[in-house]
């Protein structure tokens, strides 16, 4: 692939896939754009005029937005907390010699095939329903009063319903990590003096820490577009709005393709501050 | 202080037998190297001395502590890795610290610790790297820091050098003997090569699928082979086992006789053959010759000057004082 005839012919059989991709993604966002500038109510008859940043102003003016902003952070930090910390815990039990290994870590996996909407359903019916829930029964059977989850502790639950799913994924990728680890290391901390903890302290952990903002990452990225499960769910109510259904309900509810827009921008934004964020976490951590 | 004395030691995984019953005394300050082909159970040996396998039955006594059932830390001996296991994510001074702060040790005898081993090593001016940035030479000078600072009993080196190029391997081979004359401690050392056997060890330990072959000094080794696998094991080249009418004509079932013991001549001599493959190594070279009579190819060692080519007829004469004679069960005559 050096010569000038074989670079020319390796751009433009490229060429397509590139002009595709780039306008995939361009011509939303550009719609996106200049949807924002401007008022566009599809049931008033569509466009009324360009506005400006009036959008922006009055989507972070809002009084729904803060309470987005930190519950999108809220859900996304514990999902985050719960999937990186148990999938280690999770990690180290599966890479342990058991019967049957092959099986159970199959099924381990099985949550992440399982659809964003069956997922919010399954929970929602069948374990977290004050009435028939799998839950309910459970803490009747222990002679307490049933949460009613969706309504009561509404945050806790969505995350506990996003974790579930997303525990595989982050349980997955460690698991590789820890059997990438060269067994002598471990012998020779045994050697050292390092018990079990010392151990999982000071060699385990930073061997891991290179998959686990690579979990971080990965799932930030696709933490914050959450919509199905709390679609499902509790439809945003009892502060589970996100930013992601707070700029669904100002589309679709309120009819606001302007202020929806206005409001995809700043997700658009925040997105890439945070990708930048972890890009260079991972790649100071990529280094080494 | 560090003996170390192996009784009926046996290990088995599920039904295999690994080492059948085994006694082995390694004296305090000796330099023991165990050799032998791979899979013969040497590096299990050295890791149920480590405490890295448990013995399924027998004492491993440890300046006369039974150890076999003390965990590994706490035997007092360190352990050298083959892959030299160092901590990727620690610089070369915090992984030669690592057993000190493990050991609860302050933050002052620690320093002072690695200095001193970092200094015996070379390394004082790497010890802010990490190991990703050293050659391997450097590596495996790290993993014996890491066993030189918690001053242990004994240390126990797998296979260290053999991931390392040959002029590298010559140079850490005379450090690691070195280091063995200053520091007087007890070091056991598992290879397959019998040439770091050879020049290494106070003592040989020749191990076949668990079994012991023959213990001793180098040179009693190549003097006085126990058996036919001994023979044909210590030494290099090959010593030459000729079995038939010739071994017959000596009273024996096999007769040995090692490369550099056998006479070469132009004109005569008790065998004639014709030189095959010729290998120059410059001091030496090496003939293997074939169409003796004998069944077997003869290699013989002459002067590096000596220079006969493929093909040419030669004659070797064995030097009978050095021949060695084995019977039915390939055990040494006297």
């Amino acid at each position: 692939m050096s010569t000038k005839a074989s670079r020319f012919s390796a751009r433009l059989m490229l060429a397509p896939a590139v002009i595709l991709l780039l306008a995939w993604m361009l011509v939303p966002l550009t719609m996106t754009l200049i949807f924002s500038f401007q008022r566009f109510l599809p049931l008033r008859g569509g466009f009324q005029g360009w506005v400006g940043f009036e959008n922006y102003i009055r989507f972070v003016n809002s009084s729904a937005f803060w309470p987005a902003v930190q519950t999108t952070i809220i859900i996304v930090g514990g999902v985050l907390l719960i999937t990186v910390i148990l999938g280690i815990l999770l990690a180290i039990l599966l890479d342990q010699p058991i019967w049957g290994q092959g099986v159970v870590r199959i099924m381990v996996i099985a949550p992440f095939f399982v659809m964003p909407t069956v997922t919010g359903l399954v929970w929602k019916n069948m374990f977290m329903d004050p009435n028939n829930g799998l839950l309910a029964y459970l803490w009747r059977f222990f002679g307490g009063d049933p949460v009613v989850w969706l309504s009561d502790v509404p945050v806790f639950s969505i995350i506990l319903i996003v974790s579930w799913q997303w525990l595989p994924f982050a349980t997955l990728i460690l698991l590789t990590a820890i059997q990438s680890l060269d067994s002598d290391q471990i012998e020779a901390a045994e050697m050292d003096g390092a018990g079990t903890l010392s151990r999982f302290w000071h060699i385990i952990l930073p061997h891991l820490s290179r998959a686990i903002t690579i979990v971080i990452l990965i799932q930030t990225i696709f933490l914050l577009a959450i919509f199905a499960k709390i679609f499902v769910t509790t439809q945003g109510s009892f502060g589970t709005r996100t930013l992601t259904y707070l700029i669904f309900q100002r589309v679709l509810e309120s009819q606001n393709v302007g202020l929806g827009s206005a409001g995809g921008i700043y997700a658009v934004i925040l997105a890439n501050i945070f990708a930048l964020f972890l890009m260079r976490i991972v790649g100071k951590n990529l280094d080494r | 202080m560090g003996e170390i004395v192996l009784e009926q030691v046996t290990k088995s995984f599920g039904d295999v037998t690994v080492i059948p019953p085994l006694d082995l005394t390694i004296e305090d300050g000796e330099f023991t190297v165990f050799v032998g082909p791979s899979g013969c159970g040497k590096s299990t040996l050295l890791r149920l001395i480590a405490g890295l396998e448990d013995v399924t039955s027998g004492a491993i006594r440890i300046d006369g502590r039974e150890s076999s059932t003390i965990p590994p830390a706490k035997r007092g001996l360190a352990m050298v890795f083959q892959s030299y296991a160092l901590y990727p994510h620690m610089t070369v001074r915090k992984n030669i610290a690592f057993p000190l702060r493990m050991s609860k040790m302050s933050k002052a005898e620690q320093d002072k610790r690695v200095e001193q081993a970092a200094s015996v090593l070379n390394l004082t001016d790497y010890l802010d790297r990490r190991p990703g940035q050293l050659s391997g030479g450097q590596r495996q000078r790290v993993a014996i820091g890491r066993a030189i600072v918690r001053e242990p009993a004994a240390f126990l080196f797998d296979e260290p050098l053999s991931n390392l190029d040959a002029a590298l391997r010559v140079g850490m081979r005379l450090e690691i003997s070195e280091l063995h004359n200053r520091l007087k401690t007890t070091m056991i050392y598992v290879t397959h090569d019998q040439v770091e056997a050879m020049t290494m060890a106070d003592k040989i330990v020749v191990l076949r699928s668990g079994h012991i072959e023959q213990v001793g000094s180098p040179l009693e080794l190549y003097r006085n082979p126990r058996n036919l696998f001994v023979a044909g094991f210590i030494g290099s080249p090959k010593m030459n086992l000729i079995e038939g009418a010739e071994a017959a004509r000596h009273n024996a079932r096999t007769i040995g006789i090692r490369p550099e013991h056998i006479t070469v001549s132009a004109e005569e001599g008790q065998w004639s053959g014709l030189v095959g493959v010729a290998e120059h190594l410059g001091s030496d070279t090496f003939f293997h010759v074939h169409d003796t009579g004998l069944a077997e190819t003869i290699t013989v060692r002459a002067d590096g000057e000596v220079s006969f080519k493929h093909g040419d007829r030669i004659y070797l004469t064995p030097r009978t004082e050095f021949m060695h004679r084995f019977d039915e069960q390939g055990l040494r005559l006297p």
